[in-house]
């Protein structure tokens, strides 16, 4: 839910990204508010996905100032880590273990207890319907388990933040749906989520959206204001009008 | 500390789960030493030949007879004439063909001369020199038993061949074989496992967890540690027990130095991993710069004093190359540590350039 006066849980601030002479982000600024869903859209090759390496801590910035959770992403990365979730597009999970194991795994590494572990995974195979799938191996499940699966193990340990770097590439139409049924409970129980995706009907699920062209933002705002603004029927073709102003 | 037991029984199941790793790990090294120990070996016996006598008196007939019976050798055919010697070899029948002149003893007895020709099958040179070696020793003999009455001084030598008197080339291969394997375990199964996480994207997911990247890099080689150390055992076992190559020198040293050498491989097999992000091309990169070095270049099969003076500076570079010399000078001769410190030192200091190099290279990759 997105609320003005909500405190600013991720503050970007003329952030620049270069590789070589080439300028992945262009000095990107924004702030996303504690308990929203933000979407930052873009083409494939707009910057999205080095922005986001940068505030999950993968990649350092070439210059600017940013905060993640309340932390500095240069001196407080640690602090950072504990409190952010991430889920990449390739669904990373472990194909030779069992579900159960992953979620062990996972869980694991972000130091939650033994009995908790088995709680929440309990928990989980329950909310997902997926008990009897408990011991099969991750390679023998449907990939629309498998991305609710490695959505569920991003936020085990119940971050301030969750990062989605284009989490539903590759899932049907009604997988999708049922992903962001999810989605928008997780932001229900106050955690922020922090969304990239090309797909713009999906533009419309988000609280704000933010949307790159060439390494810059090129507008940000609610989903109806960006179509008013736009004088546009969907996110579709206020994303289209975008990068037709790009290309003149 | 949990979290990091937690990593390490994760990689556990990945190598237990997978055949083909487990059969790398654990049938490999028994196959190979049992291949490298029976199949391969640089001692000759039963090797066929053909005489062709022009002479057929008492010296020649005596010669053949020390000849066929010292073990070596079979008699494959008696030529007749000196057109059938071509015609033996180019069927393959043979590998070394025997010739006495016509009047062998006769010129013996007169001249003090007499000419007996070897001809060898070079298409396979090795063998055929040591083969030659054989028969040249043979008939010296046999000069040394005739002239044994008429000459009153006789230089006898006694040869003794120290830490392999039986000259056994399977002492070569053991230690040779665990330089090679541990190496193909440590640096080909990490490589190959820190490229899987970085191909299916989990590398991802666990650099923005609160491990930290040398949590991760430990929790994924320290498996392949205590693999590695099980490996060299089942070769020093193997090797002691179906070929009796002995251990003579202290077996913790023995111990240590092999977990020093697994430590550089692993080293130089998280470097592959930071320099290339593909399961192939870590292989690739594994196997054609690690194990033809090894194999090659180490002194392992070919003898590193033998070859050109430039190669043997790059032989210098290969780290096994310290690594053989140690297990050798441990295994056989029954060497302290004092002996081997200079090599012990090189393998650390080659421990640490990797080390170090592995994590500029993943500073730059993460910036």
């Amino acid at each position: 839910m997105y609320k003005p006066e909500a405190e600013n849980i991720i503050i970007v601030k003329d952030l620049v990204k270069k590789f070589g002479s080439f300028v992945a982000n262009d000095h990107l600024s924004f702030e996303v508010k504690k308990g929203e869903i933000f979407g930052f859209l873009g083409a494939n090759g707009a910057g999205k996905t080095t922005a986001i390496k940068i505030l999950c801590g993968l990649s350092y910035p070439t210059s600017g100032h940013l905060m993640v959770g309340g932390f500095d992403i240069y001196r407080e990365r640690e602090k950072i880590k504990r409190n952010i979730g991430y889920m990449s597009q390739k669904f990373s999970l472990y194909d030779d273990l069992t579900v159960f194991e992953n979620i062990r795994f996972y869980a694991g590494i972000y130091g939650l207890r033994r009995n908790v572990i088995e709680e929440r995974s309990r928990d989980l195979m329950e909310k997902l319907d997926m008990k009897d799938a408990r011991d099969k191996l991750i390679r023998d499940i449907p990939l629309g388990w498998k991305q609710k699966m490695a959505f569920s193990v991003a936020i085990i340990h119940n971050p301030k933040i969750v990062f989605l770097d284009e989490p539903t590439g590759g899932v049907d139409p009604v997988t999708r749906r049922q992903f962001w049924d999810m989605i928008f409970e997780a932001s229900h129980e106050g955690i922020t989520v922090f969304v990239t995706t090309h797909y713009m009907d999906e533009a419309e699920y988000c609280d704000r959206v933010s949307i790159m062209v060439d390494g810059k933002i090129a507008a940000l705002d609610t989903p109806e204001k960006l179509k008013k603004d736009y004088g546009a029927g969907s996110m579709n073709e206020v994303f289209l009008k975008l990068a037709r102003v790009k290309v003149n | 500390m949990k979290r990091f037991l937690g990593f390490v029984i994760k990689e556990f199941y990945h190598i237990f789960r997978d055949y083909r790793t487990l059969l790398i790990l654990f049938l490999l090294p028994a196959i190979q030493l049992l291949l490298f120990g029976y199949v391969i070996t640089n001692e000759i016996k039963d090797a066929r030949i053909a005489i062709l006598d022009q002479s057929k008196d008492e010296v020649t007939r005596r010669i053949s007879e020390k000849v066929l019976s010292s073990g070596y050798f079979i008699l494959d055919k008696n030529l007749s004439s000196s057109s059938e010697i071509e015609q033996v070899f180019r069927k393959g029948n043979v590998q070394l063909v025997l010739v006495f002149a016509p009047d062998f003893a006769k010129n013996l007895d007169k001249t003090g001369n007499a000419r007996v020709q070897i001809i060898g099958d070079a298409s396979d040179p090795n063998t055929a020199n040591i083969l030659v070696n054989y028969i040249q020793g043979i008939l010296s003999n046999y000069l040394v038993s005739l002239n044994a009455e008429k000459i009153p001084m006789q230089i006898t030598p006694e040869v003794r061949m120290m830490y392999n008197g039986q000259m056994k080339g399977v002492y070569m291969f053991v230690p040779g074989l665990m330089a090679m394997l541990l190496m193909l375990i440590s640096a080909l199964m990490t490589s190959l496992s820190i490229t899987r996480e970085k191909e299916l994207g989990t590398m991802e997911l666990l650099l923005v967890s609160p491990l930290k990247p040398f949590q991760i890099i430990i929790g994924k080689v320290f498996p392949y540690v205590f693999l590695a150390f099980i490996d060299a055992c089942i070769i020093i076992i193997i090797g002691n027990t179906v070929f009796g190559v002995p251990v003579v020198g202290n077996v913790a040293l023995l111990l240590f130095e092999s977990f020093l050498y697994i430590c550089m491989a692993l080293s130089l097999g998280i470097l592959i991993s930071t320099i290339t992000s593909s399961q192939q091309i870590a292989m690739m990169l594994s196997l054609v710069a690690l194990m033809l070095p090894t194999i090659l270049l180490s002194g392992f099969i070919f003898p590193v004093e033998n070859m050109p003076v430039a190669l043997q500076w790059f032989c210098r570079l290969m780290p096994p190359k310290y690594f053989i010399t140690i297990i050798k000078s441990i295994m056989l001769k029954g060497n302290g540590f004092s002996y081997i410190v200079f090599e012990t030192a090189i393998m650390a200091g080659f421990t640490a350039f990797f080390i170090l190099l592995s994590i500029k290279k993943f500073k730059v990759r993460l910036a």
